[in-house]
């Protein structure tokens, strides 16, 4: 932005927070030099373009009647309880970790949002120290890219339409969404809304979403539904709990992954003992990612308990050990 | 304009400032601070006559770096958190929240998120859309990234108890780290391993152990961290080309491994071809999807796929 256009917002806003009344838009082109200088046609676009500009920026410009009995001439002003921001008393060790918090997200867009906030906080008085506090500092990341289209239509409730193509699906398809929020679960992103050509709640993985993300109604044009229930959805993306505990041998020197999480198996020593094997005891939460686990181990690993860990292993084995090669 | 309306009330809150401190708050260079100056000067209230200008002390500016602003009352305040950075901004602190590892911190981000909802009002409403799960041993993950990228930052070489699950094994090895990286989800330490003798990447979740060393790191002519932009695997010439039949089920692979041709097949199944380095890896993998997949080529490997579910097939009989 030009100097010269700065000067003239700036003005422009200046004139419209200082009124206690609606200021009309002949009286803005008198105090405005450049509206004053400027032909009828050139200053309405120009005037038009600057409102557009301050509102874009997050000014509130509302519009009124200068006086009640005369409709005809509308006028503007900056409401100031609506412009500025409230006052924010930030322990220093509130400012630092807010100060932190500034530098957890990794994706450009989300990043520059944080930066505008902080500099918003520190216009405000904020004092930020990041070291009057050691935290441990999280990174978020979203290199899906429609993450920011996504983002940016939960947050202003515009129903969007995008394609999608489950990992299951052979090609994508258009999918229409009211998008009531966004989630994240071990280092993936999923849009939670309405389906509306399902009918019904659906969650998305960004991953899947192919191409652009675009705008299928008018900002605020749904609203999420009391009961939905963001967290449930996340809980429901989570790895099951690891409750169940498998009985291995695994081959001595070998299963380095499996002995990460498991502790030696006190019970059946004697029976199951075999020559250059350990038997183990391993908690896991899902039977067939579990058998997953141990098929790659190949024949290192040996299931000997529960059976539904073992029948599928086994029934899976028996599967490859039949599989023709190479016939195509 | 953004930084303008909010320059006005950061000096304001201060009474003086110097630009240096200013430009650094702001993150723009000292110069852009004084064009921006520059344009307030010409600023006020309407009809800019004597005594509306806005004043700047230039003297002050000019001699000291100093900046003084006065007869601008009314700008004392900065513009509302629009919802967007309002939502960044307390998903932001969540997610610290959510992987503090130390729990005298938790009131401490309560506090400021309490104050920040507040004075954000309206625009603090869409975070509630928002949940942010980091797994359990994430924090554990972040204090690590932080031990290394210390050692990055100081030079020191790091011995590392690192699991390969290609081999199956855990080694120890002495690196000298370049970089802390993050790419598909996960982060990395890029780093000069003396054991490999190259550069390697090395998962942080796949590390046991890490002892930052007094030792430290020489200096590698020519060597610098890689640019991830294209994802993690930079397939090689000599990788091996591997082709693999997948059912709809299988499909997933096809997001995890640097494909290099897919073709879609009746029935929603996909024939991909795959550039992977290590052949214990397309084993392993076969091994994993049973019937859902069909290795094409090499056949040889095909072969040995079928070898070691008979071996493993054997202890069950």
């Amino acid at each position: 932005m030009t100097a010269r256009k700065s000067e003239r917002l700036l003005n422009l806003l200046i004139a419209l927070l200082v009124s206690r009344t609606y200021v009309t838009k002949e009286r803005l082109r008198s105090v405005v030099e450049p509206y004053r200088e400027a032909g009828d046609d050139a200053f309405e676009k120009m005037f038009e373009r600057d409102k557009e500009e301050l509102r874009s920026l997050g000014v509130p410009i509302e519009v009124g009647f200068v006086d009640r009995a005369f409709e005809d001439d509308p006028g503007y002003r900056i409401e100031r309880s609506a412009f500025e921001l409230p006052d924010i008393d930030l322990t220093p060790e509130e400012a630092a970790v807010v100060g932190l918090a500034a530098r957890v997200w990794q994706h450009a867009g989300l990043a520059a949002a944080t930066s505008d906030a902080l500099v918003k906080l520190k216009a405000a008085g904020v004092t930020v120290d990041r070291t009057a506090l050691h935290v441990v500092q999280p990174l978020l990341t979203a290199e899906e890219p429609s993450f920011e289209a996504l983002w940016d239509a939960t947050r202003t409730r515009t129903p969007v339409s995008f394609g999608y193509r489950p990992s299951s699906a052979a090609r994508s398809a258009t999918r229409h969404l009211q998008p009531w929020g966004v989630v994240s679960s071990r280092g993936r992103w999923y849009v939670v809304g309405h389906d509306a050509d399902r009918g019904e709640a659906r969650v998305f993985r960004l991953s899947r979403v192919q191409g652009e993300v675009v705008p299928d109604g008018e900002p605020g044009s749904f609203s999420v539904p009391e009961g939905a229930d963001l967290r449930a959805v996340a809980r429901a993306l989570a790895p099951p709990a690891e409750d169940r505990t498998a009985e291995l041998l695994v081959r001595r020197g070998s299963g380095q992954g499996l002995r990460r999480h498991a502790r030696p198996s006190g019970e059946g020593q004697d029976r199951d003992a075999r020559e250059g094997w350990d038997r183990l005891s391993v908690r896991y939460g899902a039977t067939e990612a579990f058998a997953d686990e141990v098929l790659g181990y190949g024949a290192e690993v040996v299931v000997l308990a529960p059976d539904e860990v073992r029948d599928s292993v086994v029934r899976r084995l028996r599967e490859l050990a039949q599989a023709p090669v190479g016939a195509t | 304009m953004a930084r303008l309306l909010a320059l006005v009330p950061y000096i304001q809150a201060r009474r003086e400032v110097s630009v240096e401190q200013a430009a650094s708050d702001f993150g723009v260079r000292p110069q852009q601070i004084v064009k921006d100056l520059n344009v307030l000067w010409f600023c006020g209230l309407p009809g800019l006559e004597m005594g509306d200008l806005i004043e700047v002390d230039m003297d002050a500016l000019e001699g000291d770096g100093v900046i003084r602003v006065s007869n601008v009352d009314y700008l004392s305040r900065p513009l509302r958190l629009d919802s967007a950075e309002a939502s960044a901004l307390i998903v932001a602190l969540r997610a610290l929240r959510e992987g503090a590892d130390d729990d005298g911190v938790r009131p401490i981000v309560d506090g400021a998120l309490r104050k920040l909802e507040e004075a954000a009002g309206d625009g603090a409403a869409p975070a509630a859309q928002v949940d942010i799960r980091l797994p359990r041993q994430q924090a554990r993950l972040y204090a690590l990234r932080d031990r290394l990228q210390g050692a990055v930052d100081q030079r020191r070489q790091v011995r590392l108890d690192y699991y390969v699950p290609t081999r199956d094994e855990s080694t120890e090895r002495v690196v000298d780290p370049l970089a802390v990286v993050h790419a598909d989800g996960h982060s990395y330490l890029d780093a000069w391993c003396h054991v490999a003798e190259d550069q390697r990447l090395f998962r942080l979740d796949r590390i046991s152990a890490a002892a930052v060393l007094d030792s430290p790191v020489p200096s590698h002519a020519g060597l610098a961290p890689r640019d991830l932009a294209a994802g993690i695997f930079t397939p090689s010439d000599d990788d091996l080309l591997v082709t693999v039949r997948l059912d709809p089920t299988a499909r997933w692979v096809a997001e995890y491994y640097p494909v290099e041709h897919a073709r879609n097949e009746r029935g929603g199944g996909l024939t991909v071809r795959l550039r992977i380095g290590d052949p214990a890896l397309v084993t392993q993998l076969m091994l994993r999807l049973g019937a859902t997949g069909e290795l094409i080529e090499p056949v040889e490997l095909a072969e040995e796929v079928r070898r070691v579910a008979a071996e493993a097939l054997a202890h069950y009989t």
